[in-house]
């Protein structure tokens, strides 16, 4: 005989399994990032993956770094014995907004398949849409275990600004590394900033969205390998910002000089310190000169002119100082070539900034690995 | 219907389950449907529409009851109770315009109830005037039809938006066939259709004004079928319903099932499904056929999840809906993937159109072959068309006519010439679904995108050309 169904048994029995379920989750934290259908079943990606609009770029924006590294084509390219493998980091500019991944500085330096007496340099885009140097150093410190042997280090005045060095969502999505590298670097940054972990975020209800992220992630590697296309080209957008109100201020600063705790210096010394023995080529990225109202006092929505001015001075000492190759790039660009901020470059710009930058490339890296 | 919509939904089961017996549950029903009808009614542009709309449909209801209840079984006075709900429901629902809080009860602000009530009087006596016609029963059809050719023809939807602007005094440049979207009309349409045909041939039950309406409203299948049979819905309805555990049970299984198919599979595969965007960007041959594949199961489990849903709903207020899908990519030719596919909707066309029209035509003594071609492409493309009217849907309607066409041919071709031994039929079987399935998913290039151009383009990248 059939026993009589009783739904609430059901519920009950049901509700502990989850419960257990999720309490061996969270006791376990599977490091899910590290497995990944790039590299392997599908095409891994030449940048991470980022994106607003998942339908339509096909690319969504990830906080698990394990994760995004191992969707890149640098997780899945073992090192060949004739390679100078050269990354590259820095914000949106690197990363390449509204560039196709061969129109990116690394997309153009590749095509130009550049050697070394006899040794291919390959370049690998690492760059990550959020202005942050401190994002720049947790990238690197992963990037070590792929062998680097130079870093290409592009930067502008608003990935140094010390008060929102911790604001990336990358940042606070891999707050314990962050805080590793606090402490390591002894970087005057408030972990304050950063937030805790708690148990109830580790169980598989805390960590649904980052579990549902990495899923479409990998459900994404479909529709990039059938096209390509990992962020939305509009062939209309607001341009970048001319006109300006009449303000001077610079993170609240109004100048006339940068003080010595606005920018995060220490940080950029670290991540010097983290890639050594290898060589950090240090670029200062085109920025978009406006002559449009009151460009008399900023260059650009961004930057106060005094402020852009006293940090290019305080950037030049750095390098001297500590002996860094450095190249100023910034103003290289004519104002008409800048896209949808002022510091996006139109294809054509960016291919021709990127031819500019390589003698000074070639000639540091080659002459490093002549040394 | 959206989630929230769904959880309710459930909650509101178990008051008619539990406490509601006899003519307490069916009114429950019957004001539960109403209300439904308003509240899952999108936002329009267009003022007020999204009030208009499903009061226009409640016209529609009662007209065709009035059009398939003979004249002497009509006895207004009983079912004034049912008339006085389906007045009230709109009339109350006008009145919250003047509540100092928004009810989530209807898309937009409601019109004055006045409108309402002016709307309501007009429906109500072309009603009366309708049914004093003697072609009353071809009006109400062929007033189904035209507002079914209106509604699936993108240019004629743009020009009936463009007229209800003009008559709204809003911005008539800005009309597009988006602007009417009407909530359940196309499977209301059907239970209408199949009711006053029924009715015509004389095979129709009767049915009180407020059974008719719970029928064609029922809400968990308002929105995408399935679309059942009024003799069969009846008797769900009049028996006695006391919730019990196997009702849950039941219940529970095909709502989870059809949750997960809908809300976790089918609205993840959207994300890679082709589409009119990505159609232009896809490059690779192989992976194409990927982008391809997300969208034969995204389609399949958005519309089967739906149904486990409806029917799981259905179950839970003691309507057995019928079933719509069954396993069709597993079937082994595309007869039998259009016996279990959307079921309900393949057997209302085979009920008025296909065997009507096979009759027909057999009378005119054509020949067994032409009279296959003609019935199969004619239903086909009908089918199309219901989605829209446009090329790519008729594209896709002329495909699988053809499809069955050849499979009707080929199997009265190789009946009597192939005896297959017992033990190889799995092995044919499961030959003849992967061929199936992958006639149907290169189908579905027609029905995903919007223009013959991208078809093209798809079906050339997808077989090594043009990337």
């Amino acid at each position: 005989m059939n026993a009589p169904l009783r739904p609430w048994a059901i519920l009950v029995k049901a509700s502990v399994l989850f419960l257990l379920l999720n309490l061996l989750f969270a006791l376990s934290s599977p490091a899910l990032g590290k497995f990944s259908l790039y590299n392997h079943l599908f095409p891994g990606r030449p940048r991470f993956p980022f994106g607003e609009n998942i339908l339509e770029a096909h690319n969504l924006s990830i906080g698990d770094l394990q994760a995004l590294f191992a969707a890149h084509l640098l997780d899945g390219t073992p090192k060949a014995a004739d390679e100078l493998r050269v990354l590259v980091i820095g914000d949106s500019s690197i990363w390449g907004t509204l560039l196709r991944p061969e129109q990116t500085r690394s997309g153009q330096w590749n095509v130009a398949a550049l050697t070394c007496d006899g040794k291919r340099l390959r370049f690998y885009n690492l760059g990550y849409p959020t202005l942050s140097l401190t994002k720049d150093l947790l990238i690197l410190e992963t990037a070590q275990r792929y062998q680097p042997d130079a870093v290409i280090w592009a930067v502008t005045l608003e990935s140094f600004a010390a008060d929102t060095q911790l604001s990336s969502p990358l940042l606070a999505a891999n707050a314990e590394a962050v805080r590793g590298l606090i402490a390591r670097y002894h970087l005057p940054l408030n972990e304050a900033d950063l937030p805790r972990s708690t148990f109830w975020q580790r169980t598989l209800i805390g960590q649904r969205r980052a579990l549902a992220d990495w899923a479409r992630l990998q459900l994404l590697g479909v529709i990039w390998a059938a096209t390509g296309v990992d962020q939305v080209y509009p062939s209309r957008y607001p341009p970048a910002q001319r006109d300006f109100a009449e303000d001077v201020r610079f993170h609240g600063l109004e100048g006339p000089y940068l003080p010595p705790d606005a920018l995060a210096w220490e940080v950029l010394r670290a991540g010097i310190q983290q890639v050594a023995p290898s060589k950090v080529i240090l670029i200062n990225e085109p920025i978009l000169i406006a002559s449009g109202k009151n460009s008399h006092l900023r260059y650009n929505f961004y930057y106060p002119r005094w402020a852009y001015d006293h940090y290019r001075a305080l950037l030049a000492a750095f390098v001297t100082e500590h002996a860094i190759p450095y190249m100023d790039a910034w103003d290289w660009v004519d104002a008409s070539q800048f896209t949808n901020s002022a510091i996006h470059l139109t294809p054509q710009a960016e291919a021709r900034l990127a031819q500019a930058l390589i003698p000074s490339i070639l000639e540091t890296i080659c002459d490093s690995f002549a040394k | 219907m959206s989630l929230t919509y769904i959880l309710i939904f459930i909650v509101l089961a178990l008051i008619p389950g539990k406490w509601l017996k006899g003519s307490g549950r069916q009114s429950f029903l019957l004001v539960l449907s109403v209300l439904a009808l308003y509240w899952l009614q999108p936002a329009l542009p267009i003022r007020g529409l999204d009030f208009y709309l499903p009061t226009f449909t409640l016209g529609l209801v009662i007209l065709s009851w009035r059009l398939v209840t003979p004249t002497e079984q009509v006895p207004w006075r009983s079912q004034w109770r049912t008339l006085g709900i389906l007045f009230v429901i709109p009339l109350l629902l006008a009145a919250t315009r003047y509540l100092p809080w928004s009810l989530p009860l209807t898309a937009s602000l409601p019109p004055p109830p006045l409108y309402a009530l002016f709307l309501l009087l007009l429906l109500f006596a072309i009603t009366i005037g309708v049914a004093r016609w003697r072609q009353g029963l071809l009006f109400g059809i062929g007033l189904l039809l035209l507002f079914f050719v209106i509604l699936k023809t993108p240019a004629l939807t743009r020009l009936l938006a463009q007229a209800l602007r003009e008559l709204m005094a809003q911005d008539v440049s800005r009309a597009t066939a988006a602007d009417i979207r009407w909530l359940g009309f196309s499977f209301i349409a059907f239970r209408l259709i199949h009711t006053l045909r029924d009715r015509q041939m004389g095979r129709l039950p009767q049915a009180s004004l407020a059974e008719y309406v719970t029928y064609v409203l029922f809400f968990p299948a308002l929105t995408a079928g399935p679309i059942d049979r009024l003799e069969r819905f009846l008797q769900d309805l009049r028996r006695p319903f006391n919730l019990q555990s196997a009702d849950v049970l039941e219940a529970s299984t095909r709502l989870s099932l059809g949750l997960l198919k809908k809300f976790v599979l089918a609205d993840t595969l959207v994300l890679i499904a082709l589409n009119d965007l990505n159609a232009w960007e896809l490059r690779s041959s192989l992976w194409s056929w990927g982008v391809l594949y997300a969208y034969s199961w995204q389609i399949y489990w958005d519309f089967s999840g739906y149904t486990d849903i409806a029917i799981g709903l259905g179950r839970l207020f003691g309507i057995r809906l019928p079933e719509n899908f069954n396993r069709p990519y597993q079937m082994p030719n595309l007869t039998q993937f259009w016996n279990n596919w959307h079921m309900t909707l393949t057997q209302w066309f085979r009920a008025y159109l296909f065997n009507p029209l096979t009759r027909s035509l057999r009378r005119r003594g054509l020949a067994a072959t032409w009279i296959i071609l003609l019935t199969q492409l004619s239903t086909m493309l009908l089918i199309g068309l219901w989605h829209g009217v446009t090329w790519n849907f008729a594209l896709w309607g002329i495909w699988h006519g053809v499809g069955l066409f050849v499979h009707n041919r080929w199997s009265e071709w190789v009946r009597p010439r192939w005896q297959i031994a017992p033990r190889w039929q799995p092995w044919l079987n499961t030959a003849g679904a992967v061929l199936n399935f992958h006639y149907v998913t290169l189908g579905w290039v027609f029905f995903a995108l919007s223009s013959p151009q991208a078809v093209w383009r798809v079906f050339s990248v997808l077989f090594g050309g043009a990337g």
